[in-house]
């Protein structure tokens, strides 16, 4: 045991040096596109109305004459000493507007999860253990139609009929605007006002997340029915678990610990990639629902050419799916003992 | 006396999206108590089906027919509850590829919790593991293997375990199906003394699936040749080697190499597709000693000489 | 070239046709019909829009916002036009995006996967991390991007997508020619001095060729849907031409007033993508079989 421990330690550290490389392949990929698209942020918000010499002077001030190297390098230094530079747009300090929107998207994006992964590990096991059998086909038949709905058309959907028509859910937004939100402490709402043993809000929280994590929830999860799916069925037709019951084993532990175990490891593993998926779709959801997080932002900052917004952005994304894949490969190297040499 | 096992016109059909297929018809055979029996055939004769069909551990997709009898009970008339008692406890299995046959996430000495307690849940773990390190003596892997996963044992290693995880319950029969194909000749050697020894020990019968005559020819006591899912010729090994009555018995004793061999031969054709309904001998087309009435009418397995062999023939 | 295909029952085309048309009373098989008939019927409404289309796309027919009823099936949109008729038209372009940007896709993706495959090595491992990096990047987000730099323009849109989806051809190729690479014939083929290029051309390629079809209709449906998601952020086509997803953005604000016109849009993006995983799914269950007994074969000795 002192071994596999040592070996996780090694395999984490290992991991951890990995994702520089990446971040920086990421960062030098932003800066060449920014850099080479038409158009730059202080023509694009100023328009042709714009006075020549007063675009001019901004540019100089932005450092957006200076030759391209230099502007690379001081990118970096900035990116690497956490200073993002202030948004055009908005003419917030960009690490401000990232922090603030930020906690939407986590919220956003983890009760998408859940919602994906319940729904989806549970019918694809469902489906997996009556292969070729109707329960099969028809899962089968959610997975291909949940996800292939159009994520906006789904929320809107959604929002028409339980927001507007039947009125059980909010409309839109993170927060009632009757109700004060939680002091914060982590940004979440629904974290802050359980910290802050404050229940209606909690409700409150919860309540505006519902539509959003479904409607985003529902169309992942039709990915995962699939792969679990696959997964169980490969796993329940392995040579081990044949000779788990030839030894008796009954069959209730032979599903759970033989079959339906190894059918989730690579499950998981691919669990780190749908978080992009999440992602590309919670800038859609946060739109309908218009709920103020980081893709709503993005999208916006790259509309603007807000060069400082978008950088601060995709280093944002940027270190968070290097993170995510390499708190998956953990995870992974944690439940499956081969991996972690 | 009872035999330990009777199979009385075994048959094994799947349904499949092209037809029946009939893997084993009408097989019957007995086992005695303390004695090794070998099954050999080409790949696909149907030998390993019949060696699961025992267990009943099939597919859903397969119907069996005739009977199974074990110390005189009918195998095929158990409830699931009476299968699982008897897996593992009174009758065992070991299967071909040990590289996969154990669950990549648990650990070896869960494997042994897990199947010891599986049959006495109110053994404790304390006691579970002493058994555990018991029968993996017998099996001569070191104690300190328990704690390993699978993927850290070599391929020999992984099937001692597995031969030890059938022992716990000191069986009364133990299958094996093709246990050291995958291996290597030298621990082909060792595993198959090591089941001889075991044998002994706790008067254990084997059924010894395999292609391989030779390891039929040392260590099995009696010998059942199987063709296209049927029993071709059965008896006791010394004599069925020395003369071999079946033309197809001929034909594959005649194939194997020795020194003394000067050019190789092989029995001409190839084994009848098992699909659909077929009559007369399934021999008939590949045997150089057929007869007219071989290709419309099945030769039941009948006794011939005085070593009481039963050979499925029309020349007898 | 026609050696290739005259080589029957073996070429991948003869297996293709050979194994579909003997499948159709599968499940599988039927999935595939329905769905190639599905994408068929909408091609054919792309193509003979003008003369099935009842109004034109793009003038106001009459006042914004009716319900469905009388002579406008499916109602009004804001400006007035007829929303069946946007619908037909708008079939259009997402299978021409579908064409361009899975061309572009397959014709990048394929042969670096080919490439980088077979080559191995410090060029494979680089391509590798180029490829896994855009990857593991948000899509729509990668497409936006693209898309704010190139420009508008059915041409400049489906390279944005087809940007996305070159890892995946890549990285499903590169997997399967590693693969193939291992097995004998392979080796013998190179061991006897056959040129790379011919190796690849006449070994691994038709090998590999077999899972492109369920890529493809995978990526066609995603393709598909980013269009539609650019759309509706308004970085799709220029305004004036009928686009489901643009009908969508056009829409979506009087969504509880005139839920027609956001609705069918949205419907029939649905029905599209849903036919063409019907068909990737279909072609999966059929073309797997195939090579799991080629696997099979090659492995198992009992």
């Amino acid at each position: 045991m002192p071994g596999s421990t040592a070996s996780l330690r090694a395999y984490v550290i290992t991991r951890v040096i990995l994702m520089v490389p990446m971040l920086v392949l990421l960062l030098t990929f932003t800066f060449i596109i920014l850099r080479v698209a038409p158009g730059d942020p202080v023509s694009t918000i100023y328009g042709e109305r714009g006075n020549p010499q007063v675009i001019d002077r901004i540019k100089t001030e932005l450092g957006l004459y200076d030759p391209l190297y230099v502007q690379f390098f001081r990118y970096l230094r900035d990116v690497f000493t956490g200073n993002m530079g202030t948004s055009i747009l908005t003419q917030r300090p960009v690490i401000d507007e990232i922090t603030s929107r930020m906690p939407a998207t986590i919220e956003l994006t983890f009760s998408s999860m859940l919602v994906a992964s319940v729904l989806g590990i549970g019918l694809g096991t469902f489906a997996g253990t009556r292969r070729d059998r109707l329960p099969d086909f028809a899962t089968r038949l959610y997975g291909a139609l949940a996800y292939n709905i159009p994520i906006f058309w789904f929320g809107l959907i959604l929002k028409l009929i339980f927001a507007v028509w039947l009125g059980w859910l909010p409309v839109s937004g993170r927060f009632s605007p009757r109700l004060s939100p939680p002091p914060t402490v982590t940004g979440l709402y629904t974290i802050d006002s359980l910290l802050a043993g404050n229940l209606p809000a909690f409700v409150d929280a919860v309540a505006h997340l519902i539509l959003p994590s479904l409607t985003l929830g529902i169309v992942l999860s039709g990915f995962f029915v699939r792969i679990t799916r696959v997964n169980v069925i490969h796993a329940m037709g392995s040579d081990y678990v044949e000779a788990a019951r030839a030894r008796g084993i009954p069959e209730r532990s032979v599903f759970f610990r033989h079959g339906l175990k190894n059918a989730l490891v690579p499950v998981i593993t691919t669990m780190g990639l749908t978080f992009a998926l999440l992602f590309s779709g919670a800038i859609l959801t946060e739109t309908v629902f218009s709920f103020e997080g980081m893709g709503r932002f993005v999208f916006l900052a790259i509309s603007y050419r807000d060069y400082p917004a978008i950088q601060g952005a995709v280093v944002y994304y940027g270190i968070l799916m290097v993170v995510i894949s390499l708190g998956i490969d953990i995870l992974n190297a944690f439940v499956d003992p081969r991996i972690r040499y | 006396m009872s035999a330990l096992l009777e199979l009385e016109h075994l048959s094994v059909t799947f349904e499949t999206p092209q037809g029946p297929v009939h893997a084993v018809q009408d097989v019957s055979l007995t086992i005695e108590g303390g004695s090794i029996v070998g099954l050999v055939g080409e790949s696909g004769c149907g030998k390993s089906t019949l060696g699961r069909a025992i267990l009943r551990l099939l597919p859903e997709n397969a119907t069996v027919a005739g009977s199974v009898r074990f110390a005189g009970r009918d195998v095929l008339a158990l409830s699931p509850k009476e299968i699982r008692d008897l897996r593992g406890r009174n009758l065992a299995m070991i299967f071909q590829d040990p590289m996969t046959r154990l669950n990549p996430l648990m650990r070896i000495r869960d494997h042994f919790i897990e199947t010891i307690r599986a049959h006495n849940p109110a053994v404790r773990q304390g006691q579970a593991l002493e058994r555990a390190k018991k029968v993996l003596a017998d099996v001569r892997v070191p104690s300190d293997r328990l704690g390993m996963y699978p993927h850290e044992l070599s391929g020999g290693m992984r099937q001692r375990v597995m031969i030890a995880l059938c022992l716990l319950f000191k069986p009364a029969l133990l299958i094996a199906d093709e246990p050291t194909t995958a291996l290597d000749v030298i621990l082909e050697a060792q595993i198959l003394q090591l089941l001889q020894s075991i044998m002994h020990e706790y008067s254990m019968s084997v059924l010894l699936i395999t292609h391989n005559l030779g390891l039929v020819a040392e260590f099995s006591d009696r010998v059942a040749v199987m063709y296209a899912g049927r029993i071709a010729e059965e008896g006791a090994t010394p004599p069925l080697f020395r003369e071999p009555r079946h033309p197809y018995t001929q034909g594959l004793l005649r194939s194997v190499i020795d020194l003394e061999t000067t050019s190789l031969y092989s029995v001409p054709g190839e084994p009848p597709s098992l699909l659909g309904e077929t009559a007369g001998c399934p021999f008939y087309p590949r045997c150089d000693k057929r007869m007219a009435v071989c290709e419309t009418v099945y030769p039941e397995p009948r006794l011939v000489g005085e070593d009481h062999r039963k050979v499925a023939c029309h020349l007898y | 070239m026609a050696g290739w295909f005259a080589r029957g029952r073996t070429s991948l085309v003869g297996r293709l046709i050979g194994t579909f048309l003997g499948q159709s009373r599968t499940i599988a098989g039927i999935l595939v019909w329905i769905g190639l008939g599905v994408v068929l019927t909408i091609l054919v409404l792309a193509l003979l829009a003008p003369f099935i289309a009842p109004f034109d796309p793009n003038t106001k027919v009459a006042s914004p916002e009716l319900p469905p009823g009388g002579a406008f099936v499916m109602g009004t949109d804001r400006g007035g036009q007829d929303v069946l008729s946007r619908i037909i038209w708008g079939s259009r372009v997402p299978l021409a995006i579908i064409a361009v940007s899975t061309t572009i896709s397959l014709a990048l993706g394929l042969p670096l996967g080919l490439v980088s495959g077979f080559a191995g090595g410090r060029m494979d491992r680089g391509i590798l991390l180029v490829m896994d990096s855009i990857y593991a990047f948000p899509g729509l987000l990668l497409a936006i991007a693209i898309a704010a730099v190139i420009g508008r323009g059915i041409l400049n849109i489906s390279f944005a997508i087809a940007v996305v989806y070159i890892p995946t051809y890549f990285r499903v190729i590169r997997t399967h020619v590693t693969s193939v690479k291992q097995e004998p014939y392979v080796e013998a083929a190179v061991a006897l001095g056959m040129p790379r290029r011919r190796v690849i051309g006449r070994y691994i390629l038709p090998n590999v060729a077999q899972s492109i079809p369920v890529i493809f209709s995978v990526n066609a449906a995603d393709a598909v849907l980013t269009e539609a998601g650019l759309a509706v952020l308004g970085l799709g086509l220029p305004p004036g031409i009928p686009d489901w997803g643009f009908d969508i953005s056009l829409n979506w604000q009087r969504f509880d007033v005139s839920w027609w016109a956001t609705f069918f849009p949205g419907l029939f993006i649905l029905i599209l993508t849903t036919a063409l995983t019907f068909v990737g799914e279909g072609l999966n269950d059929i073309l797997n079989p195939l090579l799991r007994k080629r696997e099979y074969k090659a492995g198992a000795q009992a």
